[in-house]
């Protein structure tokens, strides 16, 4: 087949599909998105498998299980964060096993360019004690996907596919190679599936027994490789991912170029590090994220008559990103020559709202009624209007998970703060604002949520949101939230006054509120205009 | 031989189609390449960039190494100065004139220019003035794509098509004006006194 040009994210969905997909879920989430955005794409064109957004990871997680169960096989895809909404069903798959197809494929975010943290996904399978592929390129991520699906059929295991933003976002060519056809329907055991405790003793046991084959199959993968040299002893490198491309890209400027190893199927290849190790004195390790290979390497004592390098000893950097050039400083090479500006400073161009924004006229009237109040404070969520911590609107004093603004505005109010506000967005609250709603309506806590609903999940490319419109109002009553303080504004510069004078109304209100601020996303307004 | 090339702007000014169009006539050509770009929170607004590498041999790295890029290609001049240390010594800049003003401590854009000109192999053009004369200020990317045009690996020939296809679906006249750009682009790079380029090079340098 020909060569297509794919984003890595893409070449993982192309890979699904050609491995005889039967339906994939995701929520959306930088840099995951893409891959259900090709997903979504395909299907509508073939018609020949499913592909949607869920409402949350962790229902994503679940309908792709149901799926598995039916013996087909079922992607799910999400931001790395998005694995710990997902964590209770994902670690409990390892024991329900996978009986079609399960590839799990979180993309994680090194240097956070889109993220509040920088976790480590391949900590999850070596805690859910699973394979994992690493792809260090587009057409490992192609080739890696459809071997996943084949791996979790012959375990009777999900397989997990770790992504990272710079394969996810980058694009090169990916040669396919012929689809196969899907599975027929074929239950699952109820044995195998009821957690119960009888159950699922017996299947932990099951992982645990199965593990030195893991190991076999990590050791014997294509995708990892030793290469020894004789010529020079002193220094071996194991570089995992796309760290791997980092090494080769410097190579050519070592005089020697040392013993490497190549990791990317885990469990970690015990037989190839032991290989590498014997045969040098110093080993670099080079992985984007956290320090796995390293740390299992290194243990608490060190590996006697050896040294050990990497992000753990100060050889690299511990936070953000690696770089052609931070891995260069640590196989010993000086920095390429390159310009510079002089000391001279540039500014800052931090990611803001647009122009015309809803989210703009909705900050402006909250900071208008805030005005009376001086110990307010705004517990913010996951999404564009996050930015409304930066000037001119500075409005937002926290932002941790989605979900969270609900929940931590209702712990704040209940033990003094006041007025006590939860700002988020209407995809946001339908991921997990809904539950702590429920709550605070049951306590009629006093406190003030904003819903602000421009209709879509818009720092991600304009998803659609499930709880928008109608069916939103319609839940916030179904809660329990009292119809009379459950007000919908329209946040335009002319409403100003009003929205304040709105705001105001129910921050003095003693008790549960909801303001929902409705107008469309500018950009998706745009987009719908253009396709006519 | 291979060549490195830094895209630069702010979310929304077009950098991802000057970096299809480029990418899509590499692999016309049966070129390597690769292409790291900025999605997700950056694009609202904020500094963009996208790594752009072609290669007759195989590329190892996603991103590209600083001190290794032959070309920064920036639709806004502050955002051109951002990846200067991207620039081998000899790499050339071209960049816009046009400054996107949306932060409050935007720099003097005199000196902002005269620190582009302090680059050897530079070039600055009024984007917006072109992307005007040739119908839309939109098409301002188009204009930087065509006055990198004759200083690509890639053919210069090859890239019309390319731009044909990007804006096909938003119709006729669209197609026009973005072709009117990248052919002014091309015009005024042509006419521009500008240190010649060096070729192709094979492997690192040495610089």
């Amino acid at each position: 087949m020909k060569p297509e040009i794919l984003l890595g994210d893409e070449a993982v969905a192309l890979g699904a599909i050609h491995a005889g997909l039967s339906a994939g879920y995701s929520y959306p989430g930088t840099p995951a998105s893409e891959i259900m955005e090709y997903l979504i794409k395909a299907a509508a064109k073939t018609k020949a498998f499913v592909a949607s957004w869920s409402v949350n990871e962790k229902v994503a997680f679940e309908e792709a299980l149901g799926v598995s169960f039916a013996g087909k096989r079922a992607l799910v895809s999400m931001k790395h964060v998005g694995l710990n909404v997902a964590a209770d069903p994902f670690m409990s798959s390892a024991l329900t096993g996978a009986n079609g197809g399960l590839v799990v494929v979180p993309a994680d975010d090194p240097g956070m360019h889109s993220s509040q943290n920088e976790q480590d996904s391949r900590f999850y399978a070596d805690f859910a004690k699973i394979v994992c592929f690493e792809p260090s390129n587009h057409q490992e991520a192609y080739e890696m996907t459809r071997q996943a699906f084949d791996v979790s059929e012959k375990l009777g295991l999900p397989v997990m596919i770790r992504l990272v933003t710079r394969l996810s976002h980058s694009r090169s060519s990916v040669r396919p190679r012929e689809p196969r056809g899907q599975n027929e329907l074929k239950y699952g055991a109820s044995q195998d599936w009821t957690l119960l405790p009888v159950n699922a003793r017996r299947r932990f046991k099951g992982i645990l027994d199965g593990q030195a084959a893991m190991v076999r199959l990590s050791e014997e993968s294509e995708f990892n490789s030793l290469r020894l040299t004789d010529k020079d002893r002193s220094l071996g490198v194991i570089a995992s991912g796309i760290a791997f491309n980092y090494v080769q890209e410097n190579l050519p400027d070592l005089e020697i170029p040392p013993s490497l190893l190549k990791v990317c199927t885990y469990p970690i290849p015990e037989k190839l590090i032991r290989g590498l190790v014997e045969h040098v004195e110093t080993v670099l390790v080079v992985e984007e994220g956290y320090p796995l290979i390293e740390r299992s390497l290194r243990g608490f004592f060190g590996v006697a008559g050896k040294t050990i390098k990497g992000k753990l000893s100060g050889d690299l950097p511990q936070t953000g990103e690696l770089s052609p050039e931070t891995v260069r400083l640590a196989l010993g090479l000086k920095p390429l020559e390159r310009l510079d500006l002089g000391g001279f400073k540039l500014a800052a161009r931090p990611p803001q709202l647009c122009a015309g924004c809803p989210h703009a006229d909705t900050f402006h009237a909250l900071n208008k009624a805030l005005r009376e109040y001086d110990k307010a404070n705004v517990f913010s969520d996951i999404g564009c209007y996050t930015l409304g911590y930066y000037p001119p609107y500075q409005v937002v004093q926290t932002c941790v998970c989605m979900g969270a603004s609900v929940s931590m505005a209702k712990g704040g109010a209940e033990v003094g703060i006041h007025p006590s506000i939860a700002v988020i967005g209407d995809s946001t609250f339908g991921h997990s604002g809904l539950t702590p709603l429920l709550e605070a309506a049951a306590a009629d806590t006093n406190m003030t949520v904003f819903i602000l609903d421009n209709s879509t999940v818009a720092m991600t490319g304009g998803q659609p949101s499930y709880a928008t419109g109608e069916r939103l109002l319609r839940m916030i009553e179904g809660v329990g939230v009292a119809k009379e303080h459950i007000r919908v504004i329209e946040p335009l510069p002319k409403n100003l006054d009003k929205n304040a004078l709105v705001i105001k109304e129910e921050i003095d209100h003693h008790g549960l509120s909801v303001i929902v601020a409705v107008r469309e996303c500018l950009e998706e307004a745009k987009k719908k205009r253009r396709s006519g | 031989m291979k060549q490195d090339i830094i895209l630069a702007g702010v979310g929304g000014q077009g950098i991802i189609s000057i970096a299809y169009v480029i990418a899509s006539a590499a692999l016309e050509e049966g070129l390597e390449l690769k292409q790291a770009e900025v999605h997700g929170m950056s694009q609202r607004g904020g500094a963009v960039q996208s790594h752009l590498r072609i290669s007759r041999e195989r590329i190892w790295s996603d991103l590209i190494p600083r001190g290794e890029a032959d070309l920064v290609l920036s639709v806004e001049p502050l955002e051109a100065l951002r990846y200067i240390d991207y620039l081998r010594p000899d790499g050339m800049i071209i960049s816009s004139r046009v400054p996107f003003i949306n932060i409050r401590d935007y720099p003097d854009l005199e000196t902002l220019l005269s620190k582009i000109r302090e680059i050897p192999r530079h070039l600055i053009i009024d984007s917006e003035k072109l992307a005007k004369e040739a119908g839309s200020s939109r098409t301002q990317n188009m204009v930087l794509l065509g006055a990198a045009a004759g200083r690509l690996m890639v053919k210069e020939e090859g890239l019309p098509r390319y731009i044909k296809v990007l804006f096909e679906r938003h119709g006729e006249t669209i197609v026009a004006s973005n072709l009117k750009a990248f052919a002014l682009g091309q015009a005024v790079a042509a006419a521009a006194d500008f240190v010649p380029a060096s070729g192709g090079r094979t492997g690192r340098g040495g610089g």
